[in-house]
């Protein structure tokens, strides 16, 4: 078995007692990923494995200091290719940004660094993060590493690929509509998005600047919790960064979830959701009944209005945020040009892709004068009243439980050509971003074609305690399903 | 609500995003954005008279600081990105004829 199949926490568990050391843990992800990049593709960038052994080295030192002793000190990790690593490439999966190297770290990164993390790469994504399969990557799709002919989901597919292929222990992603809840349904493995403000997006390269959160991707909830608290810390770097004093996130791993109250929303199992994933849900529903907890269905509401909305939104930022692309200060400059206009003009259509492109156009139309108020308002408007919608939910429930996804991961290649239809696909995400709630996806169970099922659960601002208590005692009740690819390689 | 994107509107759009689109990328553009936006209109659906527009679901302020200058002189780093440097600064195309 390889050191890769422990979970982070067993990794860090058995450095820390002397089993392995941090150089030999480097040396199995760096071996996993030479045996399996191939053909998964979960990296964009693989660092150069004397760099990476360097670091093993260093971390290794310090943990025989005593100056290193949390419970990732010397584990191996992959970083979604949107934060900003200092000396390492970052390309948000895009063209344009094709050998810029940042000259600093993103602050969640620079977290796990303190914790004594060893990077081994940055992982495949759609670009810029507008995706939900990994295909809009400039550089080549991520498969999925339970059947090779489908995708991995996105946008953090590359994390959730190489965490589900064991090609590192675990992983960062960053969520602005599902981008880490939907692939880690699709790969079968656990990740979190927090509530918006608890994690530092101080060099995460920005697409939907309000929606945006970066989060853990991992094996486990335990893996997820203690990812979370090494990652989540008030930044003055970032205005809306929230001052937090609950971020023991570990303290919630209690198998008890006796008088908790769970809403499950009817409007999540209607038209349109496999049949396969519905009865996959709703026998995890059913396991934390008999655990103790206390079930009811209920009207959400605005359910099918939070996919328009969120789109506006995250297109309207999208295209202010996107707008510092212009071949000036780095990336991508066209060849042949005539003058400075021009040469933005080139620049930017010959470095963006498609879905980008499509993006960024829908988005400045819904900010241009005389569209403003009818389309960028309104969905303002229409988020603050789906807000309103969970507030009411939250009074009643401490948990809201549903699918992460509508399907499992569909086949490489029949997504991209229909816009409007692979974003109905995030109906069980958005709205999560948009009320700037937590949200958890954990793996509870298998469809007849042997890939993974995806449960969410969603709790009330700041209450992250809510769902991880409640995602490990489902877990507890299960074994973790390794995917067929991570043993055969 | 159908048919507001025409010819004129994809022009202006490319202009605000500051994007060149080739004849054939303007009709797939035009198409997209036409399929998208009669999906969006489902938004009319709601009354929203009355309510605010949230665009922070936590009230964000502006965050001020002092300004006290630091000892990081990233110049060298920074200009390596730039796709073209000249003498320590960013080197565009003429902007003023």
């Amino acid at each position: 078995m390889s050191l890769m199949s422990l979970t982070a926490v067993e990794l860090g568990r058995k450095i820390k007692a002397k089993e392995v050391s941090v150089q030999e843990a480097a040396q199995a992800a760096m071996d996993a990923i030479m045996a399996k990049e191939e053909s998964v593709n979960s990296f964009v960038t693989v660092l150069d494995e004397q760099e990476v052994l360097n670091r093993a080295g260093q971390v290794q030192k310090m943990i025989e200091e005593g100056t290193l002793n949390g419970p990732l000190a010397g584990v191996p990790v992959a970083v979604k290719d949107n934060m900003c690593t200092k000396g390492i490439p970052t390309t948000c999966s895009s063209k344009i940004l094709s050998g810029f190297i940042p000259t600093y770290t993103s602050e969640a990164v620079k977290n796990l660094e303190s914790a004594g993390a060893v990077i081994v790469g940055k992982t495949n994504m759609d670009e810029f993060a507008m995706g939900s399969t990994t295909e809009t990557s400039a550089y080549g799709v991520t498969k999925n590493p339970w059947n090779l002919e489908h995708v991995p989901g996105g946008s953090s597919g590359g994390s959730c690929a190489a965490v589900a292929a064991e090609e590192c222990s675990y992983a960062l992603g960053s969520d602005t509509g599902g981008s880490i809840r939907q692939p880690c349904s699709f790969c079968g493995v656990t990740g979190i998005k927090p509530t918006y403000g608890t994690v530092s997006r101080y060099g995460l390269i920005a697409y939907g600047s309000s929606l945006d959160q970066i989060g853990p991707v991992a094996k486990d909830v335990t893996d997820c919790a203690a990812i979370l608290e090494a990652i989540s810390s008030y930044d003055k770097k970032d205005s809306t960064s929230m001052k937090r004093e609950d971020l023991d996130f570990t303290s919630a791993l209690k198998d008890d979830v006796k008088g908790m109250k769970i809403g499950i929303p009817k409007d999540y199992f209607g038209k349109g959701l496999d049949k396969q994933v519905e009865n996959a849900v709703s026998a995890a529903a059913k396991v934390l009944e008999d655990k103790g907890a206390f079930i009811e269905e209920f009207d959400l509401g605005l359910v099918e209005y939070a996919i328009p909305a969120y789109y506006v939104i995250a297109c309207a930022e999208a295209s202010s945020n996107l707008a510092r692309f212009d071949g000036v200060k780095y990336g991508y400059r066209t060849k042949d040009y005539e003058g400075l206009h021009n040469m933005y003009k080139k620049s930017r259509s010959e470095g963006f892709g498609t879905e980008v492109k499509r993006r960024i156009m829908l988005g400045s139309f819904v900010l241009s004068s005389g569209y403003y108020d009818a389309y960028y308002l309104r969905a303002l408007r229409t988020k603050a009243l789906i807000k309103k919608e969970f507030d009411k939910a939250f009074s009643k429930y401490d948990v809201i439980l549903g699918p992460a996804s509508p399907s499992t991961a569909p086949k490489l290649g029949s997504s991209l050509s229909d816009p409007v239809k692979m974003y109905l696909g995030d109906i069980y995400t958005v709205s999560v971003n948009l009320a700037g709630l937590p949200g958890i996806c954990l793996p509870c169970g298998m469809d007849d074609k042997g890939l993974p099922i995806g449960l969410q659960l969603i709790g009330d601002c700041f209450k992250e305690k809510n769902i991880i208590r409640m995602a490990y005692a489902y877990e507890c009740t299960k074994t973790y399903q390794h995917s067929p690819l991570s043993d055969r390689l | 609500m159908a048919n507001k994107i025409n010819d004129e509107t994809i022009e202006y759009v490319g202009i605000l995003a500051k994007l060149e689109l080739t004849e054939e990328e303007k009709e797939q553009a035009k198409k997209d954005m036409e399929e998208m936006l009669s999906y969006i209109d489902m938004l009319n659906e709601l009354d929203v008279s009355g309510v605010e527009p949230m665009s922070h679901v936590f009230p964000v302020n502006n965050v001020f600081r002092e300004d006290i200058p630091s000892e990081i002189d990233g110049r060298e780093d920074t200009l390596k990105n730039a796709p073209s440097e000249k003498n320590g600064g960013f080197e565009v195309p003429k902007t003023i004829g």
